[in-house]
This record gives C-alpha cells, structure tokens and sequence, in this order.
C-alpha cells in the first residue's frame, strides 16, 4: 500500500493548495482514524469530489485500509467520487416529497435535460442527484438547485426554473 | 479479565434454567447448553456484528426480537429461541436472501456445502415468495488461485472479519449501501491487482456460501474449513 500511495513529493504536496486544507484537518485530529469522515469533508470542499488520488494518501496517513476508506466514501449520500457539473441540482426523494410527486420531477429534468439520475451531462452543465430527505418535508416537492431550497413547485415549474439557470451561466 | 469482577446470573431460555457469566451473548450461552440458534454471519473466532438476523430471540418483556450473538445475558431473563413468531421471520429473511441475488444450488460449486442452503432446508424453506431480482452481477476470477462470485454473496461480511481482525490486512470491505453493497478488495480493484492482500484464504473458508471459493473447484466441489478460527484467534491473543 505504502509504494503505492506514500510516497509523494514533498514539494509537490506543498505545490497543491487543494491538499492543504485536508492536511490541516487529518492535522486538527491527530492523524487519528476517526478523523476519517471529517478529512473526507475536507477533500470534497477542496477538491469538488472526493478525488482518488487524495484517497489514497488519506488512507495512508490516517493508516486506514484502502478498502475502508473505499467503503465510507461509498456509504454516505453526500460524497461524491465524479466530478460535479457547472450546477447541481438534488432532488428530495423522501417520503414527503416522494408522495408530492419528486418521482415525477426527477424523470422529467432527466429527459428533459438528457441527464441519467446520479450523473452528470455531457455537456458538463449538471449533475442530476437525489437526496433521502433533506429536512424540509412542509416545502414538499423540495429540490436544492446550485444549494439554493426550491419548494412547492410543479414538475412544469421546476423545469422552465432550472432552464434559466443553466442558460444563465 | 478478572474472573472475580465477573457476576454469574440466571436465566432460562426455552424454559430451562441455566446460569452463566454475564458477560456471555445469549448465543453463546444456548449453544454450550445445545440449544441450536441458527446463524449465517456469525462465525466462532471472528466479533459478532448482528447483522444477518436469524438468531433473533424472543426476550419476555421486550417487544423487539434481539439478534442473540450480540445480546448479552440478563438476570432473570426469559429468552425463547423458536417461537412461531421467530420461525416466520426467520423463514422471510432466507427467503428475501435467496431473491436478492442468484443463487442457484445446482451449478453452484458450495452445492452440499453451503450453509445458506442447509438453513434453509433446516427451517424449511421450500418457497420463495417474493420476486426473484435475478440482477447481473460480475464474478472476479482475478487473483490468480480463487474467484469472487457477487451473484451467490449474502454480505454477511465474515471476509471482512476474518481479514481485518486474524489476518490483519484489511483487504475486504462492504462499498455502497442498500441493494448496492457488494463486498470489495481495495479501492474496488479487481482482487488480483490487490496491493495489501496476502493470498492467505482465510475470506474463502469462512464464506458460507459459494461467493468465495477456491479456483478449479466445479460443482459441489468446495469443501470449506472454518475450524481453524477460534484456533487462531486464541493462538493471536496468547501472543500479544
């Protein structure tokens, strides 16, 4: 493991701006496993996803297997492992939302968009994800577009919404 | 630990008064007394996780079934290990297990073999009432002496045990959640482009099922051995 993913420049960590911040937090605990979670945060923040190569120097100095860190990057909703698109847009797939008709929000954007749930266009422009409940069950339909809270609307309205953004940028 | 720190309670489980340690799991209490608790992630010399479910308990007074290999022995306490409430949810759990993924007996080289089989022959499971998903799953034949077959796995994650905590490696572990987990080698590299696996086979013979499996083996042809764990386990803590 260590071959491979220890040995780094010195000077090459220091050249990326990005692998500092993560450094500072694996830093905050200690180089201590537990950190793990927290140090992910990190190279997501720094990075925009959780970039393979950061990984493996995390899993390396947190002296954690690969295949763990694998494991939780894989686990939790919110990491990603694909670089995001210019715009992002989650769709709530809880319960609440689920009845007011996310279901039928998400196919539209994907068709309408030609975006495949869980991915990113072609074109780069968005990434189309959905969420477990984001904890604003009363604004069901609830969607959070480029990390703004959409509520209440209509399949129609989300649509010609999401259409001025992306033609905004 | 210190023997005299340790209380001895009593309690019966299937009516029968027993006593033991308090620090023991019911499971451990029933089967030293052959009071036969089915299990499929449990293995003697790995921890307990308590995650397959089938040695759910029914302990008077508590509304919830308990998974006996991770529930530890009370005073006092009344525990029914067979009622006809258990045998039912025992039953469903096999029977969403066999429609998960594909596993089909008769190619299989654990056929006569595996214990997710013989549970459910034991229990009588002679029906699956649920949909099979029948999803398409890869097999790894990677690495150079055994193969991974996802479509017979039960992610009962006695690999990743067995590798984390007697082997030390830490090869095994679960990516994804939900419908999506599959066991992984690595950063999901294939098996054979593993850095940190040491070939030692230990995932192999503690898999009850056909999902790890040594290579050249044809139907109904891998025998596994899973007596040496509590061994090694033992051996590993006389040492350190």
């Amino acid at each position: 493991m260590s071959a491979k993913t220890d040995v780094m420049e010195a000077s090459e960590q220091k050249a990326d701006p990005r692998w500092r911040s993560v450094e500072k937090t694996m830093r905050q605990h200690g180089y201590h496993a537990n950190g793990l979670i927290e140090t992910l945060h990190a190279v997501q923040e720094a990075y925009g996803c959780l970039d393979e190569e950061a990984l493996r120097r995390i899993a390396a100095e947190l002296r954690v297997a690969l295949s763990h860190v694998y494991g939780v990057a894989t686990f939790y909703n919110y990491f990603t492992m694909a670089p995001p698109g210019r715009h992002t847009c989650v769709v709530c797939m809880g319960t609440a939302c689920y009845i007011k008709g996310a279901g039928e929000i998400m196919e539209r954007i994907s068709k309408e968009f030609n975006v495949a749930p869980e991915e990113t266009s072609d074109d780069g422009n968005l990434s189309l994800l959905s969420a477990r409940c984001i904890g604003c069950c009363g604004q069901a339909p609830a969607l959070v577009v480029d990390g703004e809270i959409w509520g209440g609307l209509s399949a129609d309205e989300v649509i010609e919404r999401l259409r001025r953004v992306l033609n905004d940028a | 630990m210190n023997a005299t720190s340790v209380r001895i309670v009593t309690l019966k489980i299937d009516d029968r008064e027993l006593s033991a340690r308090e620090d023991r799991t019911i499971l451990e209490v029933a089967r030293e007394n052959q009071l036969d608790i089915p299990t499929l992630c449990h293995l003697d010399g790995l921890s307990s996780s308590g995650a397959c479910r089938l040695c759910l308990v029914e302990i008077t007074g508590i509304r919830r079934l308990l998974p006996a290999c991770v529930t530890t022995v009370g005073e006092g306490m009344e525990v029914y290990t067979n009622t006809p409430r258990i045998q039912h949810y025992r039953k469903l759990i096999l029977e969403l297990l066999f429609s998960e993924r594909n596993h089909v007996c008769s190619v299989c080289v654990s056929n006569g073999q595996c214990e997710l089989q013989e549970l459910a022959r034991k229990l009588g499971v002679d029906h699956v009432h649920y949909p099979y998903l029948m999803p398409e799953l890869p097999v790894d034949a990677s690495n150079p002496r055994f193969v991974v077959d996802h479509n017979r796995c039960i992610l009962c994650g006695r690999c990743t045990r067995a590798c984390d905590e007697i082997e030390g490696a830490h090869t095994w572990d679960m990516r994804g959640r939900g419908i999506e987990t599959r066991v992984i080698t690595d950063f999901s590299d294939p098996w054979g482009a593993s850095s940190t696996c040491t070939g030692c086979g230990k995932c192999v013979h503690v898999c009850p099922t056909g999902a790890l499996s040594e290579k050249g083996r044809s139907v109904a042809e891998m025998v596994k051995h899973k007596h040496f764990m509590p061994y090694l386990t033992l051996m590993r803590k006389e040492q350190s």
